[in-house]
Protein backbone atom coordinates (compact mmCIF):
# COMPACT_ATOMS: atom_id res chain seq x y z
CA UNK A 1 0.00 0.00 0.00
CA UNK A 2 2.80 2.39 1.36
CA UNK A 3 4.85 1.65 -2.32
CA UNK A 4 2.19 3.35 -4.77
CA UNK A 5 0.73 5.84 -2.98
CA UNK A 6 3.76 7.88 -3.09
CA UNK A 7 4.04 7.09 -6.53
CA UNK A 8 0.46 9.04 -7.34
CA UNK A 9 1.72 11.63 -5.19
CA UNK A 10 4.84 12.38 -6.96
CA UNK A 11 2.59 12.61 -10.15
CA UNK A 12 -0.05 15.07 -9.50
CA UNK A 13 2.34 17.39 -7.60
CA UNK A 14 4.92 17.36 -11.14
CA UNK A 15 1.78 18.42 -13.02
CA UNK A 16 0.77 20.78 -10.49
CA UNK A 17 4.48 22.47 -10.63
CA UNK A 18 4.24 22.94 -14.55
CA UNK A 19 1.18 25.38 -14.04
CA UNK A 20 3.03 28.20 -14.55
CA UNK A 21 1.90 31.04 -12.48
CA UNK A 22 1.52 28.93 -9.13
CA UNK A 23 2.07 31.14 -6.29
CA UNK A 24 5.14 31.73 -3.44
CA UNK A 25 2.85 30.30 -0.68
CA UNK A 26 1.76 27.09 -3.02
CA UNK A 27 5.61 26.83 -3.98
CA UNK A 28 6.80 26.78 -0.49
CA UNK A 29 3.83 24.26 0.30
CA UNK A 30 5.10 22.11 -2.98
CA UNK A 31 8.41 22.69 -1.25
CA UNK A 32 7.75 21.07 1.86
CA UNK A 33 5.49 18.06 0.24
CA UNK A 34 8.72 17.06 -1.81
CA UNK A 35 10.53 17.27 1.32
CA UNK A 36 7.66 15.00 2.98
CA UNK A 37 7.75 12.90 0.46
CA UNK A 38 11.35 12.40 -0.04
CA UNK A 39 12.91 11.74 2.98
CA UNK A 40 11.07 8.56 4.25
CA UNK A 41 11.82 7.39 0.82
CA UNK A 42 15.93 8.44 1.57
CA UNK A 43 15.88 6.77 4.29
CA UNK A 44 14.54 3.36 3.35
CA UNK A 45 16.77 3.29 0.00
CA UNK A 46 19.35 3.98 2.70
CA UNK A 47 18.40 0.71 4.61
CA UNK A 48 17.56 -1.35 1.93
CA UNK A 49 21.01 -0.37 -0.07
CA UNK A 50 22.95 -1.27 3.35
CA UNK A 51 20.95 -4.40 4.47
CA UNK A 52 21.42 -5.67 0.59
CA UNK A 53 25.45 -4.73 0.56
CA UNK A 54 25.80 -6.27 3.96
CA UNK A 55 23.81 -9.54 2.83
CA UNK A 56 23.63 -10.09 -0.91
CA UNK A 57 27.18 -12.31 -1.05
CA UNK A 58 25.41 -14.29 1.55
CA UNK A 59 22.34 -14.90 -0.51
CA UNK A 60 22.49 -18.32 -2.40
CA UNK A 61 20.52 -21.43 -2.75
CA UNK A 62 22.01 -23.48 -0.20
CA UNK A 63 21.21 -20.56 2.28
CA UNK A 64 17.77 -21.43 1.50
CA UNK A 65 17.60 -24.86 1.86
CA UNK A 66 19.87 -25.74 4.73
CA UNK A 67 18.97 -26.09 8.14
CA UNK A 68 20.42 -23.52 11.01
CA UNK A 69 23.49 -24.22 12.44
CA UNK A 70 26.21 -23.34 15.19
CA UNK A 71 29.01 -22.19 11.85
CA UNK A 72 27.47 -19.01 10.49
CA UNK A 73 28.42 -20.20 6.83
CA UNK A 74 26.33 -23.25 6.96
CA UNK A 75 23.33 -21.82 8.44
CA UNK A 76 20.31 -21.61 6.54
CA UNK A 77 16.63 -20.79 6.84
CA UNK A 78 14.48 -23.49 5.95
CA UNK A 79 12.75 -24.09 8.88
CA UNK A 80 11.86 -20.27 9.18
CA UNK A 81 10.92 -20.10 5.53
CA UNK A 82 8.62 -23.45 5.49
CA UNK A 83 7.67 -22.33 9.22
CA UNK A 84 6.30 -18.77 8.16
CA UNK A 85 4.42 -19.72 4.88
CA UNK A 86 2.49 -22.97 6.97
CA UNK A 87 1.46 -19.96 9.41
CA UNK A 88 0.70 -17.58 6.64
CA UNK A 89 -1.94 -20.20 5.10
CA UNK A 90 -3.16 -21.30 8.64
CA UNK A 91 -3.37 -17.69 9.53
CA UNK A 92 -5.49 -16.71 6.11
CA UNK A 93 -7.31 -19.89 6.26
CA UNK A 94 -8.82 -18.49 9.96
CA UNK A 95 -8.51 -15.29 9.42
CA UNK A 96 -10.29 -14.78 5.93
CA UNK A 97 -13.63 -16.37 7.19
CA UNK A 98 -13.89 -15.05 10.02
CA UNK A 99 -12.91 -11.36 8.96
CA UNK A 100 -15.13 -11.24 5.45
CA UNK A 101 -17.96 -13.19 7.69
CA UNK A 102 -17.75 -10.32 10.42
CA UNK A 103 -17.82 -7.64 7.66
CA UNK A 104 -20.89 -9.26 5.75
CA UNK A 105 -22.75 -8.78 9.28
CA UNK A 106 -21.51 -5.48 9.75
CA UNK A 107 -22.04 -3.99 6.18
CA UNK A 108 -25.31 -6.10 4.65
CA UNK A 109 -27.21 -7.17 7.99
CA UNK A 110 -26.89 -5.07 11.31
CA UNK A 111 -29.42 -2.03 10.71
CA UNK A 112 -27.30 1.19 13.00
CA UNK A 113 -27.95 0.98 16.66
CA UNK A 114 -25.99 1.50 19.77
CA UNK A 115 -24.72 -1.99 19.75
CA UNK A 116 -23.66 -1.92 16.30
CA UNK A 117 -21.55 1.08 16.83
CA UNK A 118 -19.91 -0.13 19.77
CA UNK A 119 -19.14 -2.82 17.68
CA UNK A 120 -17.28 -0.68 15.01
CA UNK A 121 -15.52 1.58 17.73
CA UNK A 122 -13.86 -1.78 19.37
CA UNK A 123 -12.96 -3.05 15.78
CA UNK A 124 -11.16 0.16 15.31
CA UNK A 125 -9.94 0.37 18.85
CA UNK A 126 -8.38 -3.45 18.17
CA UNK A 127 -6.43 -2.50 15.19
CA UNK A 128 -4.57 0.15 17.14
CA UNK A 129 -3.72 -2.71 19.55
CA UNK A 130 0.68 -3.00 20.12
CA UNK A 131 1.16 -6.63 18.74
CA UNK A 132 2.86 -7.55 21.74
CA UNK A 133 -0.75 -7.62 23.41
CA UNK A 134 -2.38 -10.22 20.84
CA UNK A 135 0.63 -12.17 21.52
CA UNK A 136 -0.03 -11.72 25.45
CA UNK A 137 -3.70 -13.18 24.84
CA UNK A 138 -2.26 -15.89 22.14
CA UNK A 139 -0.08 -17.16 25.27
CA UNK A 140 -2.86 -16.91 27.56
CA UNK A 141 -5.74 -18.46 25.20
CA UNK A 142 -3.93 -20.60 22.68
CA UNK A 143 -1.61 -22.06 23.81
CA UNK A 144 -2.42 -22.25 27.82
CA UNK A 145 -6.24 -22.42 27.79
CA UNK A 146 -7.03 -24.82 24.62
CA UNK A 147 -3.85 -26.56 25.16
CA UNK A 148 -2.77 -26.22 22.01
CA UNK A 149 0.87 -25.49 23.16
CA UNK A 150 3.89 -23.60 21.83
CA UNK A 151 2.54 -24.74 17.86
CA UNK A 152 2.26 -23.67 14.86
CA UNK A 153 -1.66 -23.68 14.96
CA UNK A 154 -1.42 -21.65 18.45
CA UNK A 155 1.02 -18.54 16.53
CA UNK A 156 -1.36 -18.79 13.45
CA UNK A 157 -4.34 -18.17 15.61
CA UNK A 158 -3.14 -15.58 17.41
CA UNK A 159 -1.12 -13.70 14.16
CA UNK A 160 -5.21 -14.06 12.97
CA UNK A 161 -6.42 -12.16 15.63
CA UNK A 162 -4.07 -9.41 15.18
CA UNK A 163 -5.11 -9.27 11.43
CA UNK A 164 -9.00 -9.53 11.99
CA UNK A 165 -9.70 -5.77 12.75
CA UNK A 166 -7.86 -4.96 9.42
CA UNK A 167 -9.53 -7.47 7.41
CA UNK A 168 -12.59 -6.89 8.72
CA UNK A 169 -12.07 -3.12 7.91
CA UNK A 170 -10.81 -3.34 4.45
CA UNK A 171 -13.69 -6.40 3.59
CA UNK A 172 -16.48 -3.44 5.10
CA UNK A 173 -14.47 -0.30 2.96
CA UNK A 174 -14.64 -3.42 -0.48
CA UNK A 175 -18.49 -3.94 0.49
CA UNK A 176 -19.30 -0.63 0.50
CA UNK A 177 -18.09 0.13 -3.10
CA UNK A 178 -20.66 -1.81 -4.30
CA UNK A 179 -23.37 1.01 -5.63
CA UNK A 180 -26.42 0.57 -3.59
CA UNK A 181 -28.64 0.71 -7.17
CA UNK A 182 -27.29 -2.73 -7.83
CA UNK A 183 -28.44 -4.03 -4.52
CA UNK A 184 -32.04 -2.61 -5.23
CA UNK A 185 -31.84 -4.08 -9.05
CA UNK A 186 -31.25 -7.47 -7.39
CA UNK A 187 -34.44 -7.20 -4.64
CA UNK A 188 -36.31 -5.79 -7.76
CA UNK A 189 -35.63 -9.22 -9.34
CA UNK A 190 -37.29 -11.04 -6.29
CA UNK A 191 -33.90 -11.99 -5.04
CA UNK A 192 -33.19 -12.19 -1.28
CA UNK A 193 -30.99 -10.89 0.88
CA UNK A 194 -28.61 -14.00 0.92
CA UNK A 195 -28.94 -14.32 -2.92
CA UNK A 196 -28.09 -10.65 -3.37
CA UNK A 197 -24.94 -10.95 -1.64
CA UNK A 198 -23.36 -14.20 -2.87
CA UNK A 199 -24.36 -13.62 -6.47
CA UNK A 200 -23.77 -10.32 -6.72
CA UNK A 201 -22.11 -8.17 -4.08
CA UNK A 202 -19.19 -10.79 -2.80
CA UNK A 203 -18.62 -10.95 -6.61
CA UNK A 204 -18.10 -7.59 -7.45
CA UNK A 205 -16.10 -6.72 -4.07
CA UNK A 206 -13.70 -9.51 -4.30
CA UNK A 207 -11.02 -7.70 -6.14
CA UNK A 208 -11.15 -5.09 -2.61
CA UNK A 209 -11.38 -8.22 -0.24
CA UNK A 210 -8.30 -10.16 -1.74
CA UNK A 211 -6.25 -7.58 -1.41
CA UNK A 212 -7.07 -6.42 1.66
CA UNK A 213 -6.25 -9.83 3.25
CA UNK A 214 -3.09 -9.77 1.24
CA UNK A 215 -1.90 -6.70 2.66
CA UNK A 216 -2.53 -7.79 6.21
CA UNK A 217 -1.08 -11.22 5.39
CA UNK A 218 1.90 -9.23 4.35
CA UNK A 219 2.32 -7.05 7.23
CA UNK A 220 1.80 -10.31 9.07
CA UNK A 221 4.09 -12.23 7.95
CA UNK A 222 7.01 -9.44 9.49
CA UNK A 223 5.24 -9.65 12.91
CA UNK A 224 7.68 -11.03 15.57
CA UNK A 225 6.83 -10.08 19.02
CA UNK A 226 3.40 -12.32 19.15
CA UNK A 227 5.30 -14.98 17.85
CA UNK A 228 8.02 -14.62 20.50
CA UNK A 229 5.02 -14.04 23.63
CA UNK A 230 3.45 -17.40 22.37
CA UNK A 231 7.35 -19.00 22.15
CA UNK A 232 8.10 -19.98 18.83
CA UNK A 233 11.76 -21.78 18.55
CA UNK A 234 14.73 -19.23 17.74
CA UNK A 235 16.77 -22.82 16.72
CA UNK A 236 14.75 -25.54 14.67
CA UNK A 237 16.30 -28.23 12.44
CA UNK A 238 13.12 -29.89 11.51
CA UNK A 239 10.37 -28.93 9.16
CA UNK A 240 6.69 -28.86 10.85
CA UNK A 241 4.82 -31.53 10.13
CA UNK A 242 1.33 -30.91 11.65
CA UNK A 243 -0.56 -28.40 13.72
CA UNK A 244 1.01 -29.26 17.10
CA UNK A 245 4.59 -29.48 15.75
CA UNK A 246 6.47 -26.09 17.19
CA UNK A 247 7.95 -24.01 14.51
CA UNK A 248 9.99 -20.81 13.91
CA UNK A 249 9.30 -17.90 11.18
CA UNK A 250 11.29 -15.54 8.91
CA UNK A 251 11.48 -12.34 11.54
CA UNK A 252 12.47 -14.59 14.87
CA UNK A 253 15.25 -16.48 12.81
CA UNK A 254 16.32 -13.50 11.63
CA UNK A 255 16.32 -11.85 15.21
CA UNK A 256 17.74 -14.21 16.86
CA UNK A 257 20.75 -13.95 14.29
CA UNK A 258 21.15 -10.65 15.10
CA UNK A 259 21.45 -11.08 18.91
CA UNK A 260 24.16 -13.45 18.34
CA UNK A 261 27.87 -12.13 18.63
CA UNK A 262 29.45 -13.44 15.72
CA UNK A 263 29.95 -11.13 12.29
CA UNK A 264 28.70 -14.02 10.48
CA UNK A 265 25.61 -14.20 12.16
CA UNK A 266 25.09 -10.87 11.35
CA UNK A 267 25.52 -11.30 7.64
CA UNK A 268 22.97 -14.30 7.98
CA UNK A 269 20.76 -11.65 9.36
CA UNK A 270 20.98 -9.32 6.45
CA UNK A 271 20.48 -12.01 3.81
CA UNK A 272 17.69 -13.10 5.89
CA UNK A 273 15.63 -9.77 5.89
CA UNK A 274 16.53 -9.58 1.94
CA UNK A 275 14.61 -12.92 1.77
CA UNK A 276 11.87 -11.69 4.24
CA UNK A 277 11.68 -8.12 2.07
CA UNK A 278 11.40 -10.14 -1.29
CA UNK A 279 8.49 -12.32 0.31
CA UNK A 280 6.61 -9.15 1.47
CA UNK A 281 6.97 -7.14 -2.25
CA UNK A 282 5.88 -10.61 -4.17
CA UNK A 283 2.81 -10.79 -1.74
CA UNK A 284 2.18 -6.52 -2.03
CA UNK A 285 2.82 -7.51 -6.32
CA UNK A 286 0.54 -9.93 -5.71
CA UNK A 287 -2.10 -7.88 -4.61
CA UNK A 288 -1.76 -4.80 -6.74
CA UNK A 289 -1.94 -7.68 -9.90
CA UNK A 290 -5.15 -9.34 -8.56
CA UNK A 291 -6.43 -6.25 -8.56
CA UNK A 292 -5.78 -4.91 -11.78
CA UNK A 293 -6.97 -8.30 -13.15
CA UNK A 294 -10.05 -8.65 -11.56
CA UNK A 295 -11.60 -5.31 -11.64
CA UNK A 296 -10.42 -5.10 -15.49
CA UNK A 297 -13.35 -7.39 -16.06
CA UNK A 298 -16.11 -5.27 -14.55
CA UNK A 299 -15.41 -1.40 -14.84
CA UNK A 300 -18.73 -0.10 -14.19
CA UNK B 1 -60.32 -10.67 0.39
CA UNK B 2 -63.56 -8.79 -0.61
CA UNK B 3 -63.32 -6.57 -3.70
CA UNK B 4 -61.54 -3.36 -2.05
CA UNK B 5 -61.48 -2.03 -5.64
CA UNK B 6 -64.77 0.22 -5.60
CA UNK B 7 -63.25 2.54 -2.36
CA UNK B 8 -63.56 6.30 -3.21
CA UNK B 9 -61.96 6.62 0.42
CA UNK B 10 -64.31 7.41 3.08
CA UNK B 11 -62.30 5.98 5.52
CA UNK B 12 -58.91 7.87 5.58
CA UNK B 13 -59.15 11.65 6.57
CA UNK B 14 -56.60 12.99 4.06
CA UNK B 15 -56.60 13.75 0.85
CA UNK B 16 -60.12 13.15 -1.36
CA UNK B 17 -59.50 12.57 -5.31
CA UNK B 18 -60.82 15.43 -7.17
CA UNK B 19 -64.07 14.69 -8.96
CA UNK B 20 -64.33 15.15 -12.74
CA UNK B 21 -66.50 18.01 -13.58
CA UNK B 22 -69.80 15.77 -13.43
CA UNK B 23 -68.82 14.96 -10.52
CA UNK B 24 -67.80 11.48 -11.14
CA UNK B 25 -64.71 9.67 -10.19
CA UNK B 26 -62.57 8.51 -12.90
CA UNK B 27 -62.39 5.31 -11.29
CA UNK B 28 -66.13 4.67 -11.28
CA UNK B 29 -66.31 4.73 -14.92
CA UNK B 30 -67.62 1.51 -16.13
CA UNK B 31 -65.91 2.14 -19.44
CA UNK B 32 -62.52 2.40 -17.66
CA UNK B 33 -60.04 -0.27 -18.07
CA UNK B 34 -60.02 -2.71 -15.22
CA UNK B 35 -58.12 -2.14 -12.44
CA UNK B 36 -54.64 -3.86 -11.63
CA UNK B 37 -53.34 -2.31 -8.72
CA UNK B 38 -55.02 0.03 -5.73
CA UNK B 39 -53.65 1.70 -3.68
CA UNK B 40 -55.60 2.61 -0.64
CA UNK B 41 -54.80 4.99 2.43
CA UNK B 42 -51.00 4.47 1.75
CA UNK B 43 -48.87 6.00 3.82
CA UNK B 44 -44.61 5.82 3.81
CA UNK B 45 -42.10 7.11 5.70
CA UNK B 46 -38.41 7.94 6.14
CA UNK B 47 -37.44 7.81 9.84
CA UNK B 48 -39.50 10.50 11.28
CA UNK B 49 -40.03 12.36 7.47
CA UNK B 50 -43.42 11.80 6.21
CA UNK B 51 -42.88 10.90 2.72
CA UNK B 52 -46.35 9.49 1.28
CA UNK B 53 -48.95 11.19 3.40
CA UNK B 54 -52.39 8.84 2.76
CA UNK B 55 -52.38 8.14 -1.19
CA UNK B 56 -55.47 6.23 -2.61
CA UNK B 57 -55.31 5.51 -6.51
CA UNK B 58 -56.24 2.87 -8.42
CA UNK B 59 -53.81 1.44 -11.47
CA UNK B 60 -55.35 0.29 -14.33
CA UNK B 61 -54.47 -2.71 -16.15
CA UNK B 62 -53.14 -2.64 -19.51
CA UNK B 63 -53.03 1.07 -19.77
CA UNK B 64 -49.86 3.46 -18.69
CA UNK B 65 -49.91 5.58 -15.24
CA UNK B 66 -47.84 8.43 -15.21
CA UNK B 67 -47.40 9.77 -12.10
CA UNK B 68 -46.16 13.18 -12.10
CA UNK B 69 -45.23 15.99 -9.31
CA UNK B 70 -42.18 18.23 -8.05
CA UNK B 71 -38.95 16.55 -6.82
CA UNK B 72 -39.73 15.18 -3.36
CA UNK B 73 -43.66 14.91 -3.85
CA UNK B 74 -43.04 11.56 -2.69
CA UNK B 75 -44.13 9.82 -6.64
CA UNK B 76 -40.35 7.78 -6.59
CA UNK B 77 -41.92 6.49 -2.61
CA UNK B 78 -45.25 5.61 -4.26
CA UNK B 79 -43.94 3.45 -6.56
CA UNK B 80 -41.42 1.73 -4.38
CA UNK B 81 -44.25 1.09 -2.04
CA UNK B 82 -45.50 -0.82 -5.21
CA UNK B 83 -43.87 -3.19 -5.12
CA UNK B 84 -42.55 -2.99 -1.13
CA UNK B 85 -39.16 -2.02 -2.46
CA UNK B 86 -39.79 1.06 0.08
CA UNK B 87 -39.13 -1.21 3.27
CA UNK B 88 -35.43 -1.79 1.73
CA UNK B 89 -33.87 1.34 2.89
CA UNK B 90 -33.33 1.54 6.46
CA UNK B 91 -35.72 2.72 8.71
CA UNK B 92 -37.91 3.11 6.16
CA UNK B 93 -41.73 2.41 6.88
CA UNK B 94 -45.52 1.83 5.33
CA UNK B 95 -48.81 2.24 6.51
CA UNK B 96 -51.63 1.23 4.37
CA UNK B 97 -52.87 -1.34 1.90
CA UNK B 98 -52.07 -1.94 -1.79
CA UNK B 99 -53.83 -4.59 -3.57
CA UNK B 100 -52.35 -6.17 -6.63
CA UNK B 101 -55.70 -7.82 -8.24
CA UNK B 102 -57.87 -8.87 -5.03
CA UNK B 103 -55.02 -9.57 -2.93
CA UNK B 104 -53.17 -6.82 -0.28
CA UNK B 105 -49.66 -6.84 -1.09
CA UNK B 106 -49.05 -5.72 2.58
CA UNK B 107 -51.15 -8.63 4.08
CA UNK B 108 -49.57 -10.80 6.84
CA UNK B 109 -49.19 -13.90 5.27
CA UNK B 110 -47.51 -11.56 1.91
CA UNK B 111 -43.88 -12.65 0.91
CA UNK B 112 -42.24 -9.45 -0.34
CA UNK B 113 -40.28 -11.42 -2.98
CA UNK B 114 -42.91 -13.30 -4.04
CA UNK B 115 -44.91 -9.59 -4.77
CA UNK B 116 -41.31 -8.26 -6.49
CA UNK B 117 -41.64 -10.85 -8.74
CA UNK B 118 -44.74 -10.03 -10.13
CA UNK B 119 -43.93 -6.52 -10.29
CA UNK B 120 -41.15 -5.58 -12.28
CA UNK B 121 -39.02 -1.94 -11.88
CA UNK B 122 -36.74 0.12 -13.89
CA UNK B 123 -34.98 2.51 -12.69
CA UNK B 124 -33.48 5.84 -12.90
CA UNK B 125 -30.28 4.83 -13.58
CA UNK B 126 -29.73 1.74 -15.51
CA UNK B 127 -27.89 -0.73 -13.24
CA UNK B 128 -27.09 -4.05 -15.56
CA UNK B 129 -24.76 -6.06 -13.62
CA UNK B 130 -20.89 -5.61 -14.35
CA UNK B 131 -20.06 -8.67 -13.40
CA UNK B 132 -22.47 -10.31 -16.11
CA UNK B 133 -22.42 -10.45 -19.47
CA UNK B 134 -25.65 -9.19 -21.60
CA UNK B 135 -27.00 -12.83 -21.70
CA UNK B 136 -26.84 -13.01 -18.57
CA UNK B 137 -28.31 -9.95 -17.52
CA UNK B 138 -31.27 -10.81 -19.24
CA UNK B 139 -31.06 -14.40 -17.14
CA UNK B 140 -30.17 -12.63 -13.92
CA UNK B 141 -33.69 -12.99 -12.26
CA UNK B 142 -33.80 -16.31 -12.84
CA UNK B 143 -30.15 -17.18 -11.60
CA UNK B 144 -30.19 -14.76 -8.75
CA UNK B 145 -33.19 -17.07 -7.42
CA UNK B 146 -31.01 -20.14 -8.19
CA UNK B 147 -33.73 -21.30 -10.97
CA UNK B 148 -32.23 -23.05 -13.99
CA UNK B 149 -34.15 -22.08 -17.32
CA UNK B 150 -35.45 -24.89 -19.66
CA UNK B 151 -34.78 -22.83 -22.90
CA UNK B 152 -32.47 -20.05 -21.85
CA UNK B 153 -31.96 -19.01 -25.54
CA UNK B 154 -35.05 -18.27 -26.26
CA UNK B 155 -36.29 -16.60 -22.90
CA UNK B 156 -33.62 -13.80 -23.73
CA UNK B 157 -33.94 -13.28 -27.35
CA UNK B 158 -37.65 -13.15 -26.62
CA UNK B 159 -37.23 -10.47 -23.59
CA UNK B 160 -34.67 -8.54 -25.63
CA UNK B 161 -36.80 -8.10 -28.42
CA UNK B 162 -39.97 -7.19 -26.12
CA UNK B 163 -37.45 -4.51 -24.55
CA UNK B 164 -36.68 -3.69 -28.74
CA UNK B 165 -32.70 -4.21 -28.28
CA UNK B 166 -32.31 -7.63 -30.04
CA UNK B 167 -31.66 -6.43 -33.14
CA UNK B 168 -28.48 -4.22 -31.81
CA UNK B 169 -27.37 -7.08 -29.39
CA UNK B 170 -27.69 -10.49 -31.08
CA UNK B 171 -24.16 -10.66 -32.18
CA UNK B 172 -22.77 -9.47 -28.56
CA UNK B 173 -24.58 -11.22 -25.96
CA UNK B 174 -21.39 -12.42 -24.50
CA UNK B 175 -20.11 -9.12 -24.06
CA UNK B 176 -20.71 -7.31 -20.55
CA UNK B 177 -23.85 -5.73 -19.70
CA UNK B 178 -21.97 -2.14 -18.94
CA UNK B 179 -20.60 -2.08 -22.16
CA UNK B 180 -23.25 -0.74 -24.05
CA UNK B 181 -24.52 2.57 -23.82
CA UNK B 182 -26.90 4.18 -21.21
CA UNK B 183 -30.13 3.97 -23.02
CA UNK B 184 -29.06 0.45 -24.38
CA UNK B 185 -28.18 -0.58 -20.78
CA UNK B 186 -31.83 1.01 -19.91
CA UNK B 187 -33.63 -0.98 -22.05
CA UNK B 188 -31.45 -4.32 -21.21
CA UNK B 189 -32.62 -3.43 -17.62
CA UNK B 190 -36.54 -3.37 -18.91
CA UNK B 191 -35.30 -7.08 -20.61
CA UNK B 192 -33.93 -8.13 -17.51
CA UNK B 193 -37.10 -6.88 -15.85
CA UNK B 194 -39.67 -8.64 -18.55
CA UNK B 195 -38.21 -12.09 -18.55
CA UNK B 196 -39.24 -12.55 -15.29
CA UNK B 197 -42.92 -12.21 -17.17
CA UNK B 198 -44.03 -9.55 -14.34
CA UNK B 199 -47.69 -8.10 -14.67
CA UNK B 200 -47.01 -4.93 -13.47
CA UNK B 201 -43.44 -3.02 -14.91
CA UNK B 202 -42.83 0.14 -12.49
CA UNK B 203 -40.69 2.95 -13.99
CA UNK B 204 -39.07 5.09 -11.87
CA UNK B 205 -37.92 7.96 -14.16
CA UNK B 206 -36.38 5.49 -16.77
CA UNK B 207 -35.48 8.58 -19.09
CA UNK B 208 -33.75 10.92 -17.05
CA UNK B 209 -30.83 10.33 -17.42
CA UNK B 210 -30.84 9.53 -21.87
CA UNK B 211 -30.20 11.70 -24.43
CA UNK B 212 -33.60 12.38 -26.24
CA UNK B 213 -33.48 9.94 -29.23
CA UNK B 214 -32.90 7.23 -26.43
CA UNK B 215 -35.65 8.12 -24.64
CA UNK B 216 -37.91 8.66 -27.66
CA UNK B 217 -36.81 4.43 -28.58
CA UNK B 218 -38.01 4.09 -24.17
CA UNK B 219 -40.93 5.73 -24.65
CA UNK B 220 -42.12 3.98 -28.37
CA UNK B 221 -41.26 0.56 -26.38
CA UNK B 222 -43.83 1.96 -23.25
CA UNK B 223 -46.60 2.00 -25.92
CA UNK B 224 -45.78 -1.65 -27.19
CA UNK B 225 -45.96 -2.76 -23.31
CA UNK B 226 -49.08 -1.42 -22.87
CA UNK B 227 -50.41 -4.37 -24.65
CA UNK B 228 -49.19 -7.11 -22.09
CA UNK B 229 -48.57 -5.04 -19.13
CA UNK B 230 -50.04 -2.87 -16.75
CA UNK B 231 -46.83 -0.11 -16.78
CA UNK B 232 -46.51 2.69 -14.27
CA UNK B 233 -44.26 5.25 -14.56
CA UNK B 234 -42.49 8.39 -12.72
CA UNK B 235 -41.53 11.00 -15.08
CA UNK B 236 -40.82 15.02 -14.21
CA UNK B 237 -41.24 15.30 -17.93
CA UNK B 238 -44.61 16.43 -18.74
CA UNK B 239 -44.37 16.21 -22.28
CA UNK B 240 -43.44 12.48 -21.94
CA UNK B 241 -45.94 11.96 -19.44
CA UNK B 242 -48.57 13.46 -22.06
CA UNK B 243 -46.94 11.44 -25.04
CA UNK B 244 -47.08 7.93 -22.98
CA UNK B 245 -49.60 8.12 -20.27
CA UNK B 246 -53.11 7.33 -20.41
CA UNK B 247 -54.05 8.36 -16.80
CA UNK B 248 -51.31 10.60 -14.85
CA UNK B 249 -51.48 11.40 -11.31
CA UNK B 250 -50.16 14.58 -9.77
CA UNK B 251 -48.47 14.29 -6.92
CA UNK B 252 -46.92 17.33 -4.33
CA UNK B 253 -46.07 17.26 -0.63
CA UNK B 254 -46.55 13.41 -0.68
CA UNK B 255 -50.01 13.91 -1.17
CA UNK B 256 -52.45 13.22 -4.15
CA UNK B 257 -53.54 16.09 -5.91
CA UNK B 258 -55.24 14.95 -8.97
CA UNK B 259 -55.95 11.74 -10.89
CA UNK B 260 -57.86 11.36 -14.05
CA UNK B 261 -56.81 11.04 -17.83
CA UNK B 262 -53.88 12.32 -19.02
CA UNK B 263 -55.76 14.36 -21.17
CA UNK B 264 -57.95 15.84 -18.94
CA UNK B 265 -55.28 16.44 -16.30
CA UNK B 266 -53.22 18.01 -18.99
CA UNK B 267 -56.43 20.57 -20.62
CA UNK B 268 -58.53 21.06 -17.63
CA UNK B 269 -57.10 20.94 -14.61
CA UNK B 270 -59.14 20.72 -11.81
CA UNK B 271 -56.99 21.67 -9.01
CA UNK B 272 -54.86 25.04 -8.99
CA UNK B 273 -51.86 23.19 -8.25
CA UNK B 274 -51.80 20.63 -11.06
CA UNK B 275 -52.26 24.25 -13.28
CA UNK B 276 -49.41 25.69 -11.96
CA UNK B 277 -47.36 22.67 -11.98
CA UNK B 278 -47.98 21.45 -15.38
CA UNK B 279 -47.70 24.89 -16.98
CA UNK B 280 -44.13 25.37 -15.70
CA UNK B 281 -45.00 27.62 -12.80
CA UNK B 282 -43.16 25.26 -10.39
CA UNK B 283 -41.52 22.62 -10.01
Amino acid sequence: MDSNTPKKQGGSLGESQSNRGASWAEKTFLAICYAALGLPLLLLVVLIVDVVIDGWPRLNWAFLTNYPSRKPEMAGILPALVGSAYLMLLTAAIAIPLGVGAAIYLEEYTRPSRITSLIELNISNLAGVPSIIYGLLGLELFVRAMQWGRSVVAGAATLALLLLPAVIMTAREALRTVPHSLREACYALGADRWQTIWRVVLPMSLPGILTGVILSLARAIGETAPLVMIGALTYVAFLPNSLKSPFTALPIQIFNWVSRPQAGFHTNAAAGIIVLLALMLALNGAAIWLRVRLQRRMDW
Amino acid sequence: MEPALKIPDKGSPKPELKRRPDGSDPADDPAAPQIKMFAKSLRAWFGPAEALRGITLPIRKNCVTAIIGPSGCGKSTFVRCLNRMHEVVPLARVEGEVYLDAENIYGPSINPIAVRKRIGMVFQKANPFPTMSIRQNVLAGLSLQGLRCRAPEELVENALRKAALWDEVKDILDRSGVSLSGGQQQRLCIARALALEPEVLLMDEPCSALDPIATAKIEDLIHELRESYTVVIVTHNMQQAARVADFTAFFYLGELIEYGKTETIFKTPQDPRTEAYITGRFG
